[in-house]
């Protein structure tokens, strides 16, 4: 699984870092930041989840 | 001689009025699932004003929609599905607030705003609303029920948390409180509502004046300190900035609570089940913002383009009504939605904050201050009870923002 995340796109939801603090997060800008490109197989469902509801669909999980 | 049937010319059916009317405070206009089911993009003529819009009800259209950049949230365009009145010369006066800025303006301005609204953020401004909710909490049962929760808390928490957002000074909390109240107060008269409204920017006015010549550690300062580097607003959208995060915050927080303690109250074992487990509260809240989507039309648009939905065209500068109260309801995503479950696992899928650019900004402000009521209110007043027959309740059924204006209690 690789995570990757379009800055230019992101609307500053949050969503993803309350979803999966762990991979995901915010600068002092309010964009997202991808902490873990590669997490590990156990975050698969709520790093799904962040893509999905991400409302700029600015996430990309490639399996 | 008469004339058979078939000769006549055709006639097309009236289209359907909008807004549709919620028969049961707990669900969708019952003419929703319909159209989901035979016909999910489809015409209705406004009620205010008889003109034509498309309406759009399934949640992947409404996602599609939503998500397109062909579609405009500028109300100023022909076509756009207006709501309520606005005179012609009005509208062209008025200034854009963000909710109907499109990119590259919009853009601009949310992206100076997102870090007001980060997670981290509103996680630190946590203790501060327990505060306020707890004083109000206090102030309740100190004098005893019966008390109208609306009056008692929904109005004055969430005006409060935007007041301290805003840098509003402690000394004008009240009679900020007062104005903010008055326009949510649907008895007054035009005129005592225009005074109201007129009062309160008067008052934003010179708040952002204030500001202009001494910064404090707020909202309103911090967004006016990062446009002295990179303009993107003058002195008027600064105001009307501050405008739209009291109306945008207020009234639909407020809305929320009320309507969220009285779905509890309706379902006992579901709010013992909560009070026993905290921790179902998060997707509680995510299941309540669903179950009543009071923006429904909130999430309005025109096309600027023509666009295809759900195998429809929707031509350029045609009005759409991307129905979030109906996505929300759509069973091919919420399996039995007119069921409440605060345990439903797809419940955080709700689009009642909208989607796309425009997604609530404070979403996950307006979460913590829900989390935070209900949390109290289950801890701290656990016999609370409806102070009066659940058939009394007056409920807002042709506002755009629907809710419940009073919800007596008592303990
Ligand atoms: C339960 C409470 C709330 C609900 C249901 C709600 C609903 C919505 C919806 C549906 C939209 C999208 C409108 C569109 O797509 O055109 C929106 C946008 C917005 N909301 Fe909220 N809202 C809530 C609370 C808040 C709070 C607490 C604030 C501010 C402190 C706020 C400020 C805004 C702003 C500024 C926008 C415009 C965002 C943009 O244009 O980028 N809302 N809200």
């Amino acid at each position: 699984m690789r995570v990757t995340a379009d800055r230019d796109r992101c609307v500053g939801s949050g969503q993803c870092a309350m979803l999966s603090p762990e991979v995901f997060d915010q600068d002092d800008d309010g964009l997202v930041l991808v902490l873990r490109e590669v997490p590990a197989a156990d975050l698969a469902e709520e790093v799904h989840q962040a893509a999905d509801l991400c409302p700029a669909q600015s996430i990309r999980v490639d399996d | 001689m008469t004339q058979s049937a078939d000769a006549l010319p055709e006639q097309d059916a009236p289209l359907p009025r909008f807004p549709m009317r919620r028969t049961c405070p707990f669900s969708e206009p019952r003419e929703y699932a319909g159209m989901r089911a035979n016909e999910p993009v489809s015409r209705a003529a406004l009620k205010v004003n008889g003109k034509p819009a498309w309406l759009v009800t399934r949640h992947e259209d409404v996602r599609q929609v939503l998500g397109d950049s062909r579609v405009s949230s500028n109300l100023k365009l022909p076509g756009y599905p207006h709501q309520f009145h606005i005179p012609e010369e009005m509208l062209a006066q008025v200034r854009l607030m963000m909710l109907n800025m499109d990119p590259p303006e919009h853009t601009a301005q949310r992206r100076m705003l997102i870090p007001e609204f980060t997670a981290r953020r509103v996680k630190e401004l946590r203790p501060r609303i327990q505060q306020i909710v707890d004083e109000h909490v206090d102030a309740m049962l100190a004098k005893g029920g019966p008390v109208d929760l609306v009056t008692a808390l929904a109005l004055p928490v969430p005006s409060l948390v935007i007041c301290e957002l805003l840098g509003v000074p402690y000394e004008d909390h009240a009679q900020f409180e007062e104005w903010s109240a008055a326009m949510m107060n649907h008895d007054l008269s035009p005129a005592e509502y225009g005074a109201a409204v007129q009062a309160l920017d008067t008052y934003l006015d010179k708040l952002v004046t204030l500001k202009e010549n001494e910064p404090g550690d707020d909202l309103i300062s911090r967004f006016l300190e990062k446009n002295r580097t990179e303009q993107v607003a003058d002195h008027v959208d600064v105001v009307t900035m501050a405008r739209l995060m009291l109306v945008g915050g207020h009234e639909t927080t407020a809305n929320m609570i009320a309507l969220g303690v009285l779905a509890l109250l309706q379902h006992p074992e579901q709010m013992a089940a909560l009070r026993d487990d905290p921790a179902l509260l998060p997707n509680a809240i995510e299941e309540l913002l669903r179950v009543f989507s009071i923006s429904d039309s909130g999430t309005a648009r025109v096309a600027v383009a023509d666009i295809e939905v759900g195998g429809v065209t929707i031509r350029a500068g045609e009005g759409i009504l991307a129905l979030n109260n109906a996505a929300n309801h759509d069973e091919s995503v919420f399996p039995d939605p007119g069921t409440l479950d605060i345990r439903r696992k797809e419940a955080r899928s709700h689009l009642a904050f909208g989607y796309g650019i425009h997604q609530c900004i404070g979403a996950n402000l307006a979460r913590v201050e829900l989390e935070t009521v209900y949390g109290t209110l289950l801890r701290r007043v656990p016999g609370l009870r409806l102070a009066a027959e659940p058939e009394e309740l007056r409920f807002k059924d042709d506002a755009m923002v629907y809710g419940v204006y009073e919800l007596p209690v008592t303990w």
